[in-house]
């Protein structure tokens, strides 16, 4: 076995409190006629990176802010290492908190900024003077603590937010869409360099985004949330690959769906009759015939001509071909879904991609998830 | 090859700025024609006026011209006993010459300036002089009144004698210049303007504080209330700012007198007595309530145009870095404040300090202030000279006061809106 960063980080997790954060039957609205947040359930493990992913009005900085104090449930109760905090104002918690314009104060250098923590906690110069000096080059900002925020690029001033959330080793650290206003370039930069942040000092940090790539590149677990709910919390890679229903499955990453009826289940899979075909599923939320479904293929998992093990293999016209560089997107019309994507990676094989040729497609039956009709 | 880099060529061979230049002349001009009306507009109602007041408040040729021959007479005369028969003279023929061209009178108001007791000598010498034989005038005037026989009232009109004086500016500080050229303040009862310019710079400051006291929360939640809320209390900020200066001044009169609604309501719930009713208005209260309400606005635009730039972000950030809400304000939100603070208590403080109508309608004696004394030299003693003077010495006091806002805070830290 090959212990990778994230493999003894993971372990370290397992000795630590499951439920450090725990949000036990929260509920919001503020309003009180829409519920915002709806019977929210959820528990962070220590040193845990889980990333609240969702599209905007799902609740997800709801949540975060109720979880920094800025607005308090309308029902339920938020635990902080066991501890019930909702009576407990902001300043109080010790949580950390990177926001999504970096709010730095203005009026202050960036020591300044990075002392104001530790100053309201009365750590004596010379020890607070340490602190910030390891927080800085955390970030790889030496040199920069006589600046004024308004001196620094966006990029600066993100590092210096991050540094001020961790100067006062706080136990927790919450960070609401951080990188949304950075560049493209500089975004997944900063996305690595607070990963590496993580996994070095073992902090818990609470993350929101509505960016899934930045989701999936940092956290150990996503909480993906729409109209107020959870709609799965797992890892990465079981989000991506096995997604519980057609939200998610939409939400993250390329998809592609077939609309139909369950007319056959056994044995593990399930037949799935559409308007002028039948194919072959892995039943997720289906539970017997007749229930109306949403068929979800990840792209990648169908093939050109493919071999004649795939128990789905179907004959579609190509719609339109366009060149990516490292791969072809070509679009189908396949059993009646003119929106049918497929990735071609870029080889030196031969294959007959044109316009308006007849193809070959076919995929595993296990990877057409048969989830909830939309 | 220095050559080469110092002077850069277009294509035509034509220096680069002198192209650049040509080329941004005709927009140079355009512009210019465009702030042309208000340039002039400015010289014409600004600079022109405030040029002449200059020149009014150390003018004073008229007497300079009035008694030319005796100034020049007075030259070798060293003020110390009574002059020489040859001033007399000299005074006798200006004398004559203004009682022909009837402008004694102007003379002697001129005179009583500079000491009182020329009028009644003045109107006594023209009676007298038509009868003068000729020669010895030293005699013939001594004669008239014995006033003219005080060397005092002979000092008083060689100080007279300079074409320009800064004798008004020494008035409006309660000084002058007596006989032996010395600045000295007047007597203590006689001191009314250091007292009015005290009055006015602390009426000034503590309608600035109160304004300040009031504004600032005022415009915090002008800030951060959601728009529909604050839209209802911009309206309600901006409504006396639209209501006439005399209509508010008028309404205070009718709250504040001792008849008045303030002074019933203290009565009907027992505060104070039927037959004790206090003063509220024609005092310095009057002027510090009326004055308040009616520069609020002014406070509040400028912080309220500061604060809503301020990213409520700011404020969690330091709760959450542990600051209670008080540090969090202090350390976080008010030093962002400041470039509107300032604004706002310049503007009130310069405002107050030339304040002239509502003192003037609710100040009565004791809230009285500078300006009104000023407007009171303008339209009833006519000594537009004096009023010059301390509109003046006004003047300079705001530009000193906004030269060390400059110098602590910043003007470019300023924001107005």
């Amino acid at each position: 076995m090959i212990f990778t960063a994230t493999n003894v980080l993971n372990l370290k997790i397992i000795s630590m409190n499951k439920e450090f954060v725990k949000f036990d039957k929260v509920d919001k609205s503020y309003d009180g006629k829409v519920l915002v947040v709806k019977d929210l359930q959820l528990d962070i493990a220590e040193g845990e990176f889980v990333t609240m992913l969702g599209p905007s009005g799902s609740g997800k900085t709801t949540c975060l802010m109720m979880l920094a104090g800025f607005e308090t449930p309308t029902h339920g109760e938020i635990y902080l290492d066991g501890n019930a905090i909702s009576s407990i104002p902001p300043h109080k918690r010790g949580i950390g908190m990177v926001f999504q314009n970096y709010a730095l104060f203005p009026h202050m250098t960036v020591y300044e900024n990075l002392a104001f923590p530790l100053r309201v906690r009365k750590i004596p110069k010379d020890e607070a003077d340490k602190k910030i000096d390891k927080a800085l080059s955390m970030v790889s900002l030496q040199g920069f603590a006589q600046r004024m925020p308004g001196q620094l690029s966006g990029g600066q001033q993100q590092r210096v937010a991050v540094a001020r959330s961790l100067v006062f080793d706080p136990q927790l650290v919450l960070m609401d869409e951080p990188l949304g206003a950075l560049d493209k370039n500089l975004r997944e930069s900063m996305q690595y360099e607070i990963k590496h942040i993580h996994e070095s000092i073992g902090v818990t940090v609470v993350y929101v985004t509505h960016d899934q790539s930045e989701a999936l590149t940092m956290s150990n677990r996503i909480a993906v949330f729409n109209d107020g709910k959870v709609q799965q919390l797992s890892s990465p890679d079981e989000l991506y690959e096995k997604p519980v229903n057609s939200f998610v499955a939409e939400f993250i990453g390329e998809n592609n769906t077939f609309a139909g009826e369950v007319s056959d289940i056994s044995g593990g899979k399930c037949k799935v009759k559409l308007a002028n075909a039948e194919i072959m599923a892995n039943p997720i939320s289906v539970k017997g015939k007749g229930e109306k479904t949403t068929v979800s293929l990840r792209p990648e998992r169908a093939l050109i001509n493919p071999s004649d093990k795939m128990d789905n293999i179907h004959q579609g016209k190509i719609e339109e071909v366009i060149y990516h560089g490292d791969h072809t997107r070509v679009r189908i019309n396949l059993l009646g879904n003119s929106e049918f994507i497929l990735k071609v990676p870029n080889s030196s094989s031969n294959l007959d991609i044109k316009l308006g040729n007849e193809i070959k497609i076919g995929w595993n039956s296990e990877d057409a998830r048969a989830l909830d009709p939309k | 090859m220095s050559s080469e880099t110092k002077q850069i060529l277009t294509t035509d061979g034509i220096p680069l700025e002198v192209s650049l230049k040509k080329a941004e002349r005709r927009n140079k001009i355009k512009a210019f024609l465009l702030v042309a009306p208000l340039l002039f507009f400015i010289i014409i109602t600004y600079v022109f006026p405030i040029g002449d007041m200059l020149m009014r408040s150390v003018d004073d040729k008229m007497v300079t011209e009035m008694l030319p021959k005796t100034f020049k007479a007075m030259e070798k005369w060293d003020g110390k006993e009574l002059p020489e028969e040859e001033v007399f003279a000299a005074f006798h023929l200006d004398f004559i010459k203004l009682v022909e061209e009837k402008r004694e009178g102007k003379l002697s108001t001129q005179l009583n300036y500079t000491k009182n007791g020329f009028k009644s000598i003045i109107k006594k010498l023209r009676r007298k002089s038509k009868s003068f034989e000729e020669g010895n005038y030293k005699e013939q005037i001594m004669a008239v009144h014995k006033r003219w026989a005080n060397v005092e009232y002979w000092q008083a009109i060689k100080r007279r004698a300079p074409a320009y004086t800064g004798q008004k500016y020494l008035k409006g500080m309660d000084m002058f210049k007596n006989e032996s050229g010395e600045i000295v303040s007047v007597p203590e009862d006689r001191r009314i303007h250091r007292v009015l310019w005290l009055r006015t710079l602390e009426i000034a400051f503590f309608v600035t504080v109160f304004c300040f006291l009031m504004a600032y929360p005022i415009a915090h939640l002008l800030a951060t209330l959601p728009m529909k809320y604050s839209n209802l209390l911009m309206i309600c900020v901006l409504l006396p700012f639209w209501t006439s200066l005399l209509v508010r001044t008028a309404s205070w009169m009718i709250l504040l007198q001792q008849q008045g609604l303030v002074n019933d309501f203290f009565v009907g719930i027992g505060l104070v007595a039927d037959d004790n009713r206090p003063e509220m208005m024609f005092n310095k209260t009057g002027s510090y309530v009326a004055m308040t309400q009616i520069l609020l606005p002014f406070m509040v635009l400028p912080l309220y145009s500061v604060m809503k730039t301020i990213s409520p972000s700011l404020m969690r950030a330091g709760k959450s870095l542990g600051g209670t809400p008080f540090v969090a304000f202090w350390k976080v939100y008010f030093p962002l404040t400041i470039p509107g603070i300032g604004a706002g208590c310049l503007l009130v403080f310069i405002l107050a300090i030339g304040y002239y109508i509502t003192p003037a309608l609710v100040g009565g004696a004791s809230g009285t202030l500078i300006s009104n004394q000023i407007a009171f030299h303008m339209k009833s003693t006519l000594d537009w000279s004096f009023a010059s003077a301390m509109g003046l010495m006004l003047l300079t006091g705001v530009l000193a006061i906004y030269w060390v806002y400059n110098k602590l805070v910043g003007i470019d830290n300023i924001k107005l809106g």
